[in-house]
């Protein structure tokens, strides 16, 4: 099985954490949200794996791990 | 002309019971002549128990209610008798399409399976289900069987008794018992039987208000489901098309919570609502109005004593996904059988048990399935709504998030996993068959599979041998051989074999799987069918 990566991945860290702001400039609140939505589908549907999805979404919880259940 | 939901079809008349000295006795009575009640009595007199089944009504369902009736439903109307006039009477159709505010997001075809007699749905009024019922009853009478239909009985009082139950019966003659082995109550939603014995029904209240106005029209539209979320005329909330026979549209606005009932069911309300969405110059006539609002929940437990609950009374969800006649006739499926077997003395008081076991896992995989639905179609907090929107964005331009998008699952049957009735399974065999699971249809060289099951324990053997018939503490079985020589098509290979050389099923009255081997062995077999019978665990 695999296992959610939680070790750095992304070639040129600045340049995508820039991008990833730069959309957001010109967006209201409402419109920022929907697009994060939007943003959380397209990659959660990219990685398919139900097991990894579970994990991100327990990783991003920021639950220490005896929190969990 | 006056609608058949206006005409009294089991007016009251007195019965000999009102006049007797004693309480009479029945094996069964049926609460209820609904469909689930009018289902689960052809389906004892079809096996020769005597039923009376009274209503304190005398006519079918007032305006259409349910529309869509799945596969496994008319499968067990095959059973029961009454599945071709169904079929022949509704509405078939494969296509839906989801709109978001103006737009057409996309459209989806249900490809049902080919292999299976019957189609995925058809959409039929509830008002003429149960007249097809009702004319199943007659013809049932008419061959002699013991099935008695009593019109303006009304249940006043019901006492359960060491060996029966008591219940007083109010009429336009005034008040009479009856005394009855076993009741089934399947007196609907808010069932006074229920009330009556002081039985628990929690589960989740949904702040959501429904009109339904079904209208007569000649429409160009095709015969698809049109899902409309958040639409111009109707901001904020969602709403639906689908067409039924003899040119009667459902049309279903969402209404939010707070709302003037009355207000919104004005005809001149209603029509507002209607040329808003289909046009200032539309055409109709109004047949039936409604709003409704509802809960998802159930009972604790499906029996007690004596007394037996089935469809609505026992569980009831939300109408996305149309579960709910579909899943009470899968109630009345798995007691029938069960229930003639106890009356026989053939099998022990606890089989009812697993009528418990298997049926509330049903409801509860009903529940968990129409509680998404909804939680999809009203956005219960401002981040749901983020998301819901989002889906829909998406789906306009990607595949990737068409699958999330739900206007309602539709009904598909259960398999009771885990049943205390299951035997063995067989490794390399189809999961889609495995034990608990209902049969799966497939063309035979002269006919269908499932018409060739039901109303009894059945060895189906294929590509093997299996004895003609059998006899088990009392309980046949009857034998048929099938072959993949005459399966053109591979449906049986595909639905049955799988890896497997060859297999025999063990298959229950209600056409569940049992049990299932590569070979026939007698030990194994009287193991498997004493097991399904709750006679041994
Ligand atoms: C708007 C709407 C749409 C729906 N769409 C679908 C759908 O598409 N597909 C689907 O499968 N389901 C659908 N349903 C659900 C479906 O209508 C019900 O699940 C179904 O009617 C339940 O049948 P029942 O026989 O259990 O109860 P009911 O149909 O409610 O029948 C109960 C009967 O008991 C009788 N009764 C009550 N009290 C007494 C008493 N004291 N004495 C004697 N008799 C009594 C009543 O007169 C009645 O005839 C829908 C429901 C609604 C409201």
């Amino acid at each position: 099985m695999t296992e959610l990566n939680t070790t750095a991945n992304i070639a040129g860290p600045d340049e995508f954490y820039a991008e990833l702001l730069a959309v957001h400039e010109d967006l209201s609140k409402a419109e920022s949200d929907a697009f994060n939505a939007r943003l959380i589908l397209l990659l959660a549907n990219h990685i398919g794996d139900r097991a990894v999805l579970s994990q991100a979404l327990r990783a991003a919880s920021l639950k220490k791990r005896d929190e969990e259940n | 002309m006056s609608k058949i939901f206006e005409t009294p079809l089991y007016p009251y008349t007195r019965s000999t019971d009102q006049d007797a000295a004693e309480p009479a006795q029945h094996p069964v009575i049926v609460v209820g002549a609904g469909p689930i009640g009018l289902a689960a009595a052809i389906d004892l007199a079809m096996q020769d128990v005597a039923v009376v089944v009274v209503d304190d009504n005398d006519k079918v369902s007032w305006g259409s209610r349910a529309i869509c009736f799945a596969k496994r439903p008319l499968e067990i109307l095959d059973r029961l008798g009454c599945g071709d006039p169904m079929v022949d009477k509704g509405v078939m159709w494969n296509l839906g399409k989801v709109y978001f505010d103006e737009r057409q997001v996309f459209g989806f075809n249900l490809l049902p399976e080919d292999g299976h007699k019957r189609p995925a749905f058809i959409n039929l009024q509830q008002y003429y289900f149960e007249q097809y019922l009702i004319d199943r009853v007659r013809q049932l009478q008419a061959e002699g069987k013991p099935i008695e239909l009593r019109g303006g009985n009304k249940v006043l009082e019901v006492a359960q008794k060491e060996d029966c139950v008591d219940l007083t019966i109010g009429t336009p003659d005034g008040p009479y018992r009856l005394h009855a082995d076993w009741l089934i109550a399947c007196d609907g939603a808010a069932s006074p039987i229920r009330n009556m014995m002081g039985l628990d029904f929690v589960g989740r209240v949904f702040e959501d208000n429904f009109l339904i106005a079904d209208v007569i029209m000649d429409a160009e539209f095709p015969t698809e489901r049109w899902f409309w979320f958040d639409p111009p005329f109707n901001r904020g909330q969602s709403a639906l098309l689908h067409k039924q026979p003899d040119n009667v549209w459902r049309i279903d606005f969402q209404l939010g919570w707070d709302i003037d009932r009355d207000e919104e069911l004005k005809a001149e309300n209603i029509d507002r609502r209607l040329k808003a969405m289909l046009g200032e110059d539309i055409k109709y006539e109004l047949e039936w109005s409604s709003i409704y609002t509802f809960q998802c929940r159930r009972m604790d437990r499906f029996h007690e004593g004596r007394v037996i609950f089935a469809g609505d009374a026992a569980h009831q969800v939300s109408p996305f996904g149309a579960r709910g006649a579909n899943s009470g006739l899968q109630d009345t499926d798995n007691l029938g059988w069960k229930l003639k077997l106890i009356l026989d003395g053939k099998a022990p008081e606890s089989l009812l048990d697993s009528y418990d076991v298997e049926r509330i896992h049903g409801a509860d995989e009903n529940i968990l399935n129409s509680s998404r639905s909804t939680d999809f179609i009203t956005p219960k907090s401002e981040i749901s709504r983020i998301f819901r929107d989002a889906v829909l964005d998406l789906s306009e331009r990607y595949e990737a998030t068409r699958p999330m998008v739900n206007s309602g699952r539709l009904s598909v049957p259960c398999t009771y996993d885990g049943s205390p009735l299951n035997g063995p399974d067989c490794d390399g065999m189809p999961e889609r068959t495995r034990p608990g699971s209902p049969m799966v249809d497939a063309p035979l060289p002269n006919g269908w599979l499932l018409d060739r099951l039901g109303s009894g324990f059945y060895l189906v053997a294929i590509d093997t041998d299996v004895p003609e018939t059998l006899e088990i503490d009392g309980v046949g079985i009857t034998g048929l051989r099938l072959s993949t020589d005459g399966d053109a098509d591979g449906y049986l290979h595909q639905r049955y074999l799988g890896e497997a050389k060859s297999a025999v099923y063990l298959v229950r009255p209600d056409q569940h799987v049992a049990a299932r081997w590569i070979s026939y062995d007698e030990a194994e077999t009287a193991g498997a069918l004493r097991k399904a019978i709750g006679r041994s665990r």
